[in-house]
């Protein structure tokens, strides 16, 4: 047992965090104030290192601290917002910047100060993320950057990204990434809203035009960018499909209401569908449980891998039933005009949207495809596809 | 229902070894498909080191009654090695059907706690006396009536491990209502249908006048087989489960060797991503089949929602596994010698064992407020 495991269990995270409530009391403190004051306190993420959000305690009691918050009425830092800052830039981050990167970056990332967004995928490199384009040139203090970057969340609220490059094209596509924290704030940086299915644009396509970045925000060596996107990627993966639901939450909860709410659209065909759907929901939701009871005594089970997967396979079908139900109101759509929502809701709006949202879950971060394949290599153990491009210098791939 | 235990226990995990070392010895597949086709398609000497030696015909009986005072948890898990190895032992009809419907009987009376003792230590085998496909919110079976004597008349069809029972609990409707009766096997005709699960067949069972034992009356008989039933319905999803995964097990290896258009068939996307969809459906069915298990352990007041959650989605998962299993083998598959059919018989007709998936869905929708 470490140290800190000894300093802190949940008693002595509490009496912290009745210390932060007694000195900054949440009615009358203005919410930034709050924030920083909670964060400087080490209760903001408590298994980061002390001086930097956290005291180096176990992951685990950050549900205690969280809870003691809510309860006392403090404000949160809107967590949804800023999903990609802490879900994905702060522990790439945390690994892989120097301290005064460490120090500069994460308390505002934390209090949503300063939002971040993601610049990883391009429309020449989507399941297969290594072919990226996007040039990092070496300049005399730092880097020149050129290219385009596709689907990006908030990159039109974001002040940073994290930023995956190409450094060497002369090497297999592996090995010439290199990995960067850019200012998205500069004049080298467009962004342009990407319009979806649905009519609104929750993402962005990210132009970079001599975008300048200094070598000190550079994450990881020249050229070890995959390994670091990596870190970034397997944090995306634990975000999805990782929360406890109750049961009929998410769209399973939405399709339930409709049939209960209107008894003249119900066909015994339409019911068979709906109730085997039920099942799926519940028995998947009962497999998060069973997950993280796993993670809960130090057995992680490989059902982490298909969470996102089934997540989506159950999604689409309860929204596309949902649609029948309806029948005649399935005709009408509520609005097409391009909106910039600020958070993404799987089960907002009306059931046509619904039904066209969720073809984007077997899509974003990581298709069903692609995931298909994780299972069936790494927890099957099937052999791979033969693969052509391993040993072909970038620059020579056919695209 | 947020209290659900959905693991293995250490001692769960080590009662799966013992059983699975015994069916890893003494029922592999190839002596398997020699017995089907005999004169003797039960393994009556593994049932009986199961039964006696490893204690599991009484797992779920208090220890009062000559049990071990586990609970279905435990049940459940013995099932699902069962299902892998599609055992050809009566644990289905005797430790689950029969000694369910008897310990909702008054355990007092010295003719219930009497039987309960027998089949707990595996020195006789039971069998519930109605079809394999009885679902547990059927109307209480009129196949058999009880004379003012107390003899019971009639012919039940369809009995799961009938043919290999030493005495029958049979439900039957007497001058005073619905009753619940023991008679021995020896009292009874029994006969032996073709059955299509080869390794769980059925028996046709005929009463004419035959002396039986009265264990119940209409107070306790009709929620005794409904109980009977739906624990079935719930524990046969393990069952499901393992056999499911010896299916998904078998193919994976088997793709792994098997060598087509110079690479091994297993690297070829079309089949993983089958298999990937597959072994997903097993994490889902897993996680159903475990919270049946321990909802009816518990007496947890969600049980008849796990049961047919359970039941509709793992009988499912069964019969895909199977027939994924004969298809990705390929010609292999289809022969009489590998032993796939085996397992795509058992899952099919356990398919329809304690009422079809949608039957239960139908339930399902009834019990969560999805009315038709």
């Amino acid at each position: 047992m470490t140290t800190s495991e000894k300093s802190f269990d949940a008693e002595a995270l509490r009496a912290r965090v009745a210390d932060v409530l007694a000195a900054h009391d949440p009615a009358t403190t203005d919410r930034l104030a709050f924030l920083r004051a909670r964060f400087d306190a080490g209760l903001a993420w408590v298994h980061f290192p002390v001086g930097l959000g956290g005291l180096d305690a176990p992951r685990e009691l950050q549900s205690v601290v969280d809870a003691e918050f809510a309860a006392a009425g403090a404000p949160d830092n809107n967590p949804r917002r800023i999903g990609i800052g802490l879900g994905m830039a702060a522990p790439t981050i945390l690994k892989f910047g120097s301290e005064e990167l460490k120090q500069r970056l994460l308390r505002p990332l934390w209090t949503g100060e300063e939002v971040w967004c993601q610049l990883f995928s391009e429309p020449g490199a989507g399941s297969d993320l290594a072919a990226l384009a996007t040039r990092a040139v070496r300049d005399e203090d730092g880097w020149i950057v050129n290219g385009q970057k596709v689907w990006t969340s908030s990159a039109h609220t974001a002040q940073w990204a994290i930023l995956v490059t190409r450094t060497d094209p002369d090497v297999p596509k592996h090995r010439g990434m290199t990995y960067f924290v850019l200012d998205m704030t500069q004049p080298g940086v467009e962004v342009r809203p990407l319009r979806q299915i649905t009519g609104e644009a929750e993402f962005n396509e990210v132009f970079l035009t001599d975008a300048r970045i200094p070598d000190a925000q550079r994450l990881g060596e020249v050229g070890a960018g995959w390994q670091v996107a990596q870190t970034t990627l397997m944090n995306e993966r634990v975000a999805i499909g990782g929360n406890a639901q109750p049961r009929e939450g998410g769209m399973v909860g939405k399709v339930a209401e409709t049939w209960r709410d209107r008894p003249e659209l119900r066909t015994p065909e339409l019911r068979d569908r709906l109730v085997k759907l039920w099942a799926e929901a519940e028995a998947f939701r009962l497999a998060g449980s069973r997950l993280r009871q796993q993670l809960a005594v130090g057995q992680p089970g490989p059902e982490g891998s298909g969470m996102k997967l089934a997540f989506a396979t159950v999604a689409q079908q309860l929204a596309a039933l949902e649609l029948e139900i309806l029948d005649e109101d399935a005709l009408r759509y509520d609005e097409w005009s391009m909106r910039r929502p600020e958070l993404v809701d799987f089960t907002g709006r009306d059931a046509g949207y619904r039904y066209l949202r969720s073809k984007g879950n077997s899509i974003e971060g990581g298709t069903s495809e692609v995931l298909r394949n994780i299972i069936a290599e790494r927890v099957l153990g099937l052999p791979s596809e033969p693969r052509t491009d391993k040993d072909v210098a970038w620059k020579d791939l056919p695209r | 229902m947020t209290t659900a235990d959905l693991l293995y226990s250490d001692v769960e995990t080590d009662l799966r070894a013992s059983v699975r070392d015994l069916l890893n010895d003494r029922c592999e597949p190839a002596s398997l498909l020699a017995r089907v086709e005999s004169d003797e398609p039960y393994d009556l000497e593994l049932w009986h080191t199961l039964a006696r030696e490893l204690g599991a015909a009484g797992l779920a009986v208090p220890e009062e009654l000559g049990g071990q005072g586990a609970s279905t948890r435990e049940v459940a898990l013995v099932l699902e090695e069962l299902g892998r190895s599609v055992a050809p032992v009566p644990f289905l009809g005797s430790a689950v059907l029969a000694t369910s419907a008897l310990l909702a009987c008054d355990t007092a009376s010295a003719e219930v706690a009497d039987l309960v003792r027998k089949l707990a230590s595996g020195t006789s085998t039971g069998a519930l006396a109605v079809p394999l496909s009885t679902m547990a919110d059927a109307e209480f079976p009129t196949a058999v009536t009880a004379a003012a004597d107390g003899t019971l008349s009639g012919t039940v069809r369809s009995v799961a491990d009938g043919a290999a029972a030493d005495v029958f609990v049979v439900p039957a409707t007497g001058p005073d209502g619905p009753g619940l009766y023991a008679v021995e096997a020896t009292a009874a005709e029994v006969s032996a249908p073709v059955s299509f699960d080869l390794t769980r067949p059925i028996a046709d069972v005929t009463f004419g006048g035959a002396a039986a034992t009265r264990l119940a009356g209409s107070d306790r008989a009709p929620g005794a087989v409904t109980g009977a039933l739906s624990t079935g319905a719930g524990l046969l999803a393990s069952e499901q489960l393992g056999l499911a995964q010896w299916c998904l097990d078998e193919t994976v290896e088997y793709l792994k060797g098997r060598y087509q258009f110079g690479r091994p068939v297993g690297s070829f996307q079309a089949l993983k991503h089958r298999l990937a969809d597959l072994w997903l459906e097993l994490v889902g069915a897993r996680a159903a089949a475990r919270y049946a298990a321990d909802t009816l352990a518990r007496g947890d007041a969600d049980a008849p929602v796990a049961v047919a959650m359970a039941q509709s989605y793992c009988a499912e998962t069964a019969v895909h596994a199977a027939e994924e299993c004969i298809q990705l083998h390929g010609g292999i598959g289809m022969t009489w010698e590998h032993p796939a059919h085996l397992y795509l018989k058992r899952a099919k007709a356990s398919q329809v064992a304690f009422g079809a998936p949608g039957r239960h869905r139908a339930a399902l929708g009834d019990l969560v407020d999805l009315p038709g």
